[in-house]
């Protein structure tokens, strides 16, 4: 037999008929659900008449709209809250294996609630109206973002409509340096390859650097797979999966426990798979990094300064610097450390589960915001994130340094609900998008860590987390 | 979902990389529960000179003279003109939805992002790849010639100028046959319920701790 990537093996177990022009059916294992994008999809099944396929696929939770403060006075703004009790009474309508509504202790974040719970695991496909659904591929599932006509579809059918991409292998030797996480693995990824450049591909994540990242590391890693254009982003299992897995509420229970792991560890790209595409990065060559565009691949280094248009000969590119430079208040030149920030956003689905708190708090620990700064915002993932960031007294630490410790949510990483930047404000945010407006009209977002974010707010501007005391 | 034949379409040329689904459509007006009613608000924060909410009376916002879709010469526009990378970030359908209600019919760019291309096709809303140096040849076509429209011919697969200059594009038959007709993909899908259930059924012999 041929040797296979990860990807082909999720693939091939999946296709349920393939058509002649390749289109394949693939059957759906999970199902995440949002408030935002599934409203209109459970509506389109109650207007057909439908039921939905396997409900114990689904796995819901409020996350977008929802406050991350003042929980007693419920959900201020009446389109949200109309959102959000819109899915209450669809997952009573039509039901799921679990709901995390507004409240619950496992409410949170779709894509840290997930894995958390075990409702993830390796072998599945996984897919939710969200495109950070790239997180779940850190389990070796491949788990993309859909729109809501196809999840509709996924509930009707328990499968998608689809065609298999190309494979990249993305492959970091050596090791890390300290100081330099996931997400800077990440960004400087698509630093390389462009937000484009996994346009058409599933790609899987390998080599030494990859294997020495944790679990919550790797969901880093996958979650900004389609920030470099690819739809997932996988890691294959090895004992870190495993033991993650261990005891989850959602995971295989003791009888069938051993008869998964024997399965699991098969999900591996075979020695010699062939992958359409491979990129190889150095880890050692990798430093914390700053966004400084409104774009995720007009990143650098922290020792980095902001680029001059006039030395790009590319049209369209030089084009996009001079509008970047523009929207983002910048001169061309200035070395990244000079820019001071007006608040700081830590969380999202990319850096708000507990090990970004902890990196967050060793920073912060002992030491108080800068004074320019208006506002630190650190926003746990899930409610179990919280409890137990509480239980390491996180909290404590954060709230010494004139953070304020919220509520969980996707918050300021798009500002659907109130949490957003004014126009102008510039934020070091450990979210995954910088484009215009995205943390609010005018505001200008600069993606970094957690260690980078939480130093950002102590210093008032961004330094080098590695010579940061 | 509405059927794409042949369209004769006036073209609006937006020359800018990267267009993200958080421009295409912003996302206080996510909070909608419909999936109609967008399109006043497509590229809301270009498009107009204030902040836009949802429930504001759109014809009573300062508009941006300077944004493309606001020349006079690009009104009623049904194909939109996009550079690489059309459509990128957020998975949100409402990007389609709201390029739909707008008018547009068709896009054409060197490359989109993935999600919103493959959203594109369940809307009726048909995204067309063409190579770099030929987009490039519209915009400047576009651009230089007012009233300047395409012909979209999904039958023949084929772009054609006003100067009778034609470009092929690709599709899969998949897609070619839905959109054609205008077709419920759910309906074909469960034309095949015999052959997901035995597929399911299989599944849950070989891996049953996916079934809880």
């Amino acid at each position: 037999m041929t040797a296979q990537t990860l990807y082909d093996k999720l693939w091939h177990s999946h296709v349920v008929r393939e058509e002649a022009d390749g289109t394949c059916l693939l059957y759906i294992d999970r199902h995440l659900v949002h408030e935002v994008t599934s409203p209109q999809a459970f509506e389109g099944l109650r207007i057909a008449g439908r039921k939905p396929w396997r409900n114990h696929s689904i796995v819901a939770t409020a996350d977008h709209n929802t406050p991350t403060d003042h929980w007693d006075k419920g959900i201020q703004d009446p389109i949200s809250r109309q959102q959000v009790e819109t899915l209450d009474a669809n997952i009573k309508e039509f039901g799921s294996l679990a709901y995390f509504p507004f409240k619950d202790l496992r409410q949170g974040i779709v894509h840290v609630v997930g894995p958390e719970n075990g409702a993830t695991l390796p072998g599945m496909t996984v897919v939710c109206g969200d495109s950070h659904t790239s997180t779940h591929g850190a389990f070796a599932a491949l788990a993309h973002g859909i729109g809501t006509s196809e999840v509709e579809h996924v509930m009707a059918t328990q499968t998608l409509v689809a065609k298999k991409s190309k494979a990249m292998l993305i492959r970091v030797d050596g090791e890390l340096g300290r100081g330099v996480t996931a997400k800077d693995v990440a960004l400087a990824i698509i630093g390389r390859i462009g937000t484009a450049g996994g346009t058409g591909y599933a790609i899987e994540f390998g080599g030494d650097a990859i294997r020495s990242l944790s679990i919550e590391g790797r969901m880093t890693l996958c979650n900004m797979a389609i920030e470099g254009g690819a739809r997932a982003g996988m890691v294959a299992v090895d004992d870190k999966t495993i033991a993650y897995l261990q005891d989850r509420p959602f995971s295989p229970k003791a009888d069938q426990w051993d008869a998964a792991v024997a399965y699991w560890k098969t999900l591996v790209s075979d020695e010699g798979a062939v992958f359409d595409q491979t990129v190889v990065l150095q880890a050692a060559d990798i430093a914390p990094q700053v966004t400084w565009g409104t774009s995720p691949e007009q990143v650098l280094a922290v020792s980095g300064k902001v680029p001059d248009p006039a030395a790009e000969s590319d049209p369209v590119k030089k084009g996009s610097y001079e509008r970047a430079l523009q929207y983002m208040g910048l001169a061309a030149n200035t070395p990244l450390t000079d820019i001071p920030v007006d608040k700081v956003f830590i969380g999202s689905c990319t850096n708000s589960r507990i090990e970004d708190l902890r990196a967050a708090a060793g920073i912060a620990k002992g030491k108080k915001k800068a004074d320019n700064v208006k506002l630190v915002l650190v926003v746990p993932g899930s409610g179990l994130v919280k409890k137990q960031a509480e239980a390491e007294g996180l909290d404590k630490v954060f709230i010494e340094a004139g953070f304020e410790w919220r509520e969980p949510g996707c918050s300021m990483c798009l500002a659907m609900n109130a949490d957003r930047l004014e126009p102008g404000e510039r934020c070091a945010s450990t979210s995954n998008r910088n484009f215009e407006g995205r943390q609010g009209q005018g505001g200008r977002t600069h993606l970094v860590s957690p260690e980078m974010a939480a130093a950002a707010a102590i210093a008032g501007h961004f330094v080098d987390v590695r010579t940061f005391t | 979902m509405k059927a794409f034949t042949l369209l004769n379409g006036l073209v609006c040329p937006l020359d800018r990389a990267n267009v993200d689904t958080d421009a295409i459509i912003p996302k206080q007006f996510l909070k909608s529960i419909k999936r109609s009613g967008f399109g006043p608000n497509l590229f809301d924060e270009w498009r107009y000179l204030d902040h836009g909410e949802p429930g504001m009376d759109n014809s009573k916002r300062a508009i941006n003279p300077e944004f493309v879709l606001n020349f006079p010469r690009y009104a009623g526009a049904q194909v939109l003109l996009a550079r690489d990378n059309f459509g990128c970030g957020s998975s949100r359908e409402h990007a389609p939805w709201a390029i739909e209600d707008y008018g547009f019919r068709s896009v054409i760019a060197p490359s989109f992002a993935d999600i919103f291309f493959n959203n594109c096709f369940k809307n009726g809303l048909l995204p067309i790849v063409l190579a770099a140096d030929i987009v490039e040849q519209l915009f400047r076509e576009a651009e230089a010639t007012e009233g300047y429209k395409l012909v979209v011919d999904l039958e023949a697969q084929t772009v054609t100028t006003p100067a009778g200059a034609s470009f092929g594009f690709d599709i899969t038959a998949h897609r070619k046959h839905c959109l054609l007709n205008g077709l419920d993909e759910i309906g074909l899908t469960l034309q095949h319920a015999d052959v997901i259930r035995s597929f399911e059924a299989q599944r849950k012999a070989q891996q049953p701790w996916l079934f809880v």
